[in-house]
């Protein structure tokens, strides 16, 4: 395969791509402030508005929570959701609005309903399962016979694993790892 | 000109790639010594060339060879130069070129350990690693060439990102690839063993070992992921959930799961089929990983430029390999023997619990990475999956495993009696409940978290010291420890004590640092004091300096509690030249029981900041007890059971043929 | 059925898996649908960019079909786009403007310097209506019908190829609508 030579034009052209490729932009004239602003004396339980805004997702810097992220827009919506506590809102009606504007990728949690069962209750689901495989498992080992060693071959394995341990007084398996 | 030749280096490597993978598999097969006779060279080869394109990429950097694409874009001439030679494996051209130096540095420890090891064996093994390596070589040449030119070359480099600048990155990919790519002998020595029809014990015994010493780079690795974005990322968080380090968690699990069940296919020959299947199964994720850090099916804070055409590239590789691999096992199963029998209460039953487990999660953290692309490739809507909904998973199922980690120890294989069980749990089970209790009551209403995660700790803790009491009980007593500590299975077992205690310790860090901490966002002016959890914060005003690359705001704040001095800390607000957006980072006061972190916010009208104080108690734990767990693994990895020495000599002669898998003979 | 048959359950859920991979890399995940679409457009009322005095509201999308594009002069992209956005006006597509979070000066400039395309502005200085009709970064462009119901959210810089593609014949498709 060829490597064609690199023109400053072909450069270009892939910078002006990548730009057009971020269509998030963060406005530069002022970054965004944590939750310094917010004084928490009024009607605002701190520790409600905290736990509600690490419940969202920002959807600019989208791993990050509402309460984590310096994004302008996650300050926006913070002031925002501020604002709705100290007019008494709930977290119900806070989180609706959200979703009604934003769809429920604003969750940081997805919703338990019957399309994301699959997600909740997934891994039960799959613990159960090797539960049943596990307990089948085991009750054929059970029953599996041992291989008959004469005492002599038994020797002869240890010799090859190199083991040396010694077993405990007429019991059955060794106890070291 | 030496870029060229580093070019040239791959292409070469890439070459004898081509012949290590098919004439020592077919000398094996077709009983040719000579063709079998060729795998070490090649590896050593291999390795020459590897190591010269590597140093060539290196040498572009500290010369700050701007004709190369790609330290134009990472390189920058005011850089520090450990960030220079950091910056080769910054990006995705470069990391992938770490990706297969660091390949051919596990395929020559292979040429070189193996000495006792039957040639053929050997030989496939290699040949595997070859067909690894030609994915990642041609991958690098076709598509990802870290030694394409640019013309004209610009006068100044991008700079690697200022994320990026910072001793972090100096070794966590490194220790993180040495785990991924370690995986992959775990990976070939299954083939081997699949293709010759071989699967026993003594391909368990050989396998272990370097399955835990990969096993352990990948957990430092992570450890050293999560320490560095504590450190960097300015909110003292450690760990996000984010695809891309669920990527490296997931082959950490199924890691786990595989040390654990190969210890009892070595030592029972039990669970043949379900190890080997693990083996694919740890370095296919590993793949998995590289997938979908590159190929931008994921968003991610982490992730390299994504490229669709280059995951296209390492989708049709993943196929091919882990593909393949999975056809064969399909093929071979059937015909590999079972291991001894067991009963219901037994030490193998106990860990075949722990691998269902570690499983599960795994499979969870694989869903809840991929549903966003899951419920979008199917139309069901944009849904996010994120930090809660994987904490909560994880803390459901892992107090299973750890229960089940406190009983195995003190469980015999094969058959455990019972009553003899509880007997010598119970008082394990009284403590770790007391303890539990105790820790709870004060927080009764809203926290049994904590109490839970004490009860667990005690738990192991108790169960360790029972287990480890009654080894020296009958290996001499205390004063044979170090008598013990060098006998044969003596390392294996104080490894495996340390690696559990590990965990004990990372859940209570883990604990303890998510329930008790202290978060305060606070504006404060220049001597201004504020009170947290008993400490108390000075703000000191901020200074201006000038680093080598960068123009920093430099905060001070002197922290004190009851009239004592604490620390002087000095968060900082860096602009880099080249970048425009400014860089927080933290200042913090390190303690072993807690670290005190202060961040720099946003400067406000008069002289006033906008600063974040954190109490966060026992967050070292975390990662004192993963590096803990990593240590217990290498500790075991060097147990002299596994020096072989006559083993080699031995097999092939008279055998009971019922622990050696039906198939070919050696 | 052959001895292997059962050991293959993990071939196939792997296969399962490339598929969903597959598909995957011909996704773009940052990508937020938008949850007002079919609904009626979240009414707002902001002075214009221009004159300050006169207002914009969304009785003037009734009737007509409209676009409605976000923009700000500190974003890049939206620099990208401009032209071609001055193109569909060309072909008389009505396009009124969202300037969002941005200063007058700056934003009457750069109408000034690269043309305008919108028939009006609506100037959001605190974003709070962008909030309210979903914006979570720019350019986002809206196509509004001409009962005032939201149709389609075209993330992203409009490329020529969108317009060719997506935004004109949707255009022609509910302009010749009831």
């Amino acid at each position: 395969m060829t490597h064609k030579p690199l023109t400053s034009s072909a450069i270009q052209r892939v910078f002006i791509l990548l730009i057009a490729l971020m269509s998030i932009n963060i406005p530069p004239a002022q970054a965004a402030s944590g939750l310094e602003e917010f004084n928490f004396t009024g009607n605002v339980d701190e520790n409600r508005f905290k736990a509600l805004i690490s419940q969202l997702r920002c959807l600019v810097c989208q791993n990050e929570s509402l309460a984590d992220s310096d994004a302008e827009l996650a300050h926006d919506l913070r002031r925002e959701i501020y604002g709705m506590m100290d007019k008494g809102q709930t977290n119900k009606q806070i989180v609706d609005f959200l979703v009604a504007r934003y769809g429920d990728f604003v969750l940081y949690n997805p919703p338990v309903e019957p399309r994301t069962w699959i997600l909740w209750y997934g891994p039960f689901a799959l613990l159960a399962i090797g539960l049943l495989v596990l307990i089948y498992t085991v009750r054929k080992r059970k029953h599996q016979r041992e291989p008959d060693f004469s005492a002599q071959e038994q020797q002869r394995l240890n010799e090859l694993l190199g083991d040396d341990e010694r077993p405990e007084s007429g019991q059955q398996g060794d106890k070291a790892v | 000109m030496i870029p060229e030749l580093g070019h040239f280096a791959l292409i070469l490597a890439l070459c004898l790639a081509v012949v290590q993978a098919i004439f020592p598999l077919i000398g094996s097969l077709n009983r040719t010594p000579s063709w079998t006779a060729m795998a070490r060279p090649l590896a050593y080869g291999q390795f020459v060339f590897l190591a010269f394109a590597f140093a060539a990429l290196v040498h572009a950097f500290l010369t700050d060879d701007f004709s190369v694409l790609y330290v134009a874009q990472n390189g920058n001439t005011e850089m520090p130069t450990i960030y220079k030679v950091s910056a080769v494996w910054g990006a995705h051209e470069g990391s992938l070129l770490l990706w297969a130096f660091i390949l051919s540095i596990w395929m020559i420890a292979v040429a070189a350990f193996t000495r006792s090891l039957p040639d053929e064996m050997v030989a496939r093994v290699l040949s595997v690693m070859g067909m690894i390596s030609i994915g990642f070589l041609s991958f690098l040449l076709f598509t990802s060439n870290p030694f394409a030119r640019i013309f004209p070359a610009p006068l100044q480099g991008a700079e690697l990102n200022p994320l990026l600048q910072d001793f972090g990155l100096a070794i966590h990919p490194p220790m993180l690839y040495m785990g991924y790519v370690g995986m992959s002998v775990a990976f070939s020595f299954a083939i081997a063993a699949l293709i010759g029809g071989k699967l026993d014990n003594a391909w368990a015994r050989w396998s272990r070992p370097w399955t835990l010493v990969a096993w352990m780079f990948l957990g430092t690795g992570i450890v050293l992921g999560s320490w560095w974005a504590y450190n960097e990322l300015g909110w003292g968080g450690w760990w996000f959930w984010d695809p891309v380090e669920n990527a490296s968690f997931m082959p950490w699990l199924a890691g786990t799961a595989l040390v654990h069940s190969l210890a009892v296919t070595e030592k029972r020959g039990a669970f043949k089929r379900w190890t080997v299947l693990l083996a694919l199964l740890a370095f296919s994720l590993s793949l998995m990983g590289t997938f979908l850090v590159r190929s931008g099916v994921l968003t991610s804070v982490h992730a390299f430029a994504s490229d669709p055409a280059r995951g296209m590239f390492i989708l049709v590789f993943l196929m091919v390999v882990i593909g393949s691999s999975l056809l064969l096992y399909a093929l071979r199963a059937p015909s590999i023997s079972r291991g001894g029998g067991f009963d219901a209460l037994s030490r193998e039953t106990l860990l075949l619990g722990n691998n269902l487990i570690l499983i599960v999660i795994t499979a969870l953290v694989l869903l809840g990475t991929l549903a966003p692309l899951i419920y979008d490739a199917f139309n069901w809507g944009k849904i996010s999956v994120g930090f809660p909904w994987f904490s909560t998973m994880f803390i459901t199922f892992t107090p299973l495993m750890i229960l089940l980690m406190g009983a195995a120890p003190l469980t015999r294989w094969k058959h455990q009696d019972g009553g003899e069980l509880l007997r010598q749990l119970r008082l394990a089970l009284l403590l770790s409940v007391a303890a539990a209790i105790v820790v709870a009551l004060p927080f009764a209403a809203d926290n049994g978290a904590a109490g839970v995660a004490v009860g667990l700790s005690v738990w192991l803790l108790t169960t360790l010291l029972t287990s480890a009491w009654r080894r020296l009980r009958h290996h001499g007593g205390i004063s044979a420890l170090i008598a013990d500590f060098s006998s044969r299975g003596g390392r294996s077992y104080y490894g495996m004590w340390i690696a559990h205690l590990g965990v004990a310790i990372f859940i209570i860090g883990v604990t303890f640092v998510t329930q008790f901490d202290i978060r305060k966002d606070v504006r404060m002016s220049p001597a201004q004091e504020i009170v947290v959890n008993g400490y108390r914060f000075r703000f000191d005003g901020v200074t201006p300096r000038q680093g080598p690359n960068y123009v920093a705001q430099r905060g001070t704040i002197h922290v004190s509690r009851n009239g004592h001095e604490v620390a002087v800390l000095h968060p900082e607000k860096r602009t880099y030249n080249m970048k425009s957006r400014p860089m927080t980072e933290a200042g913090i006061d390190v303690g072993l029981f807690r670290d005190i972190y202060v961040s720099l916010g946003e400067p406000l009208k008069g002289g006033d900041w906008a600063l974040r104080l954190y109490y966060k108690p026992m967050v070292r734990w975390i990662w004192l007890g993963g590096l803990l767990t990593a240590l217990g693994g290498l500790l075991s990895a060097s147990d002299p059971r596994y020096r072989l020495r006559v083993l080699a000599k031995v097999t092939g002669r008279d055998v009971p043929s019922n622990t050696l898998a039906a198939g070919e003979q050696a | 059925m052959p001895a292997y048959a059962r050991y293959l359950a993990p071939l196939l859920a792997f296969l399962a898996l490339t598929a969903l991979l597959y598909k995957g890399l011909s996704i773009n995940p940052r990508t937020i649908p938008s949850p007002l679409i079919d609904k009626p457009a979240p009414a707002f009322r902001l002075p214009a960019l221009k004159h300050p005095e006169q207002f914009i509201s969304n009785a003037d999308f009734q009737g007509k079909v409209t676009l409605l594009n976000v923009w700000a002069t500190w974003c890049v992209a939206c620099r990208q786009e401009h032209q071609n956005l001055v193109q569909l006006r060309k072909q008389g597509v009505r396009i009124y403007g969202l300037n969002y979070k941005d200063k007058r000066p700056a934003a009457e400039q750069w109408l000034q310097q690269f043309g305008n395309p919108y028939i009006a502005n609506a100037f959001d200085a605190d974003g709070r209506v962008g909030i309210n009709w979903g914006v979570y970064g720019t350019p986002e462009t809206f196509v509004i019908d001409k009962q005032g119901i939201i149709r389609h959210k075209y993330i992203g810089p409009i490329t020529l190829n969108a317009i060719q593609n997506e935004i004109l014949p949707l255009v022609k498709q509910l302009r010749e609508a009831d």
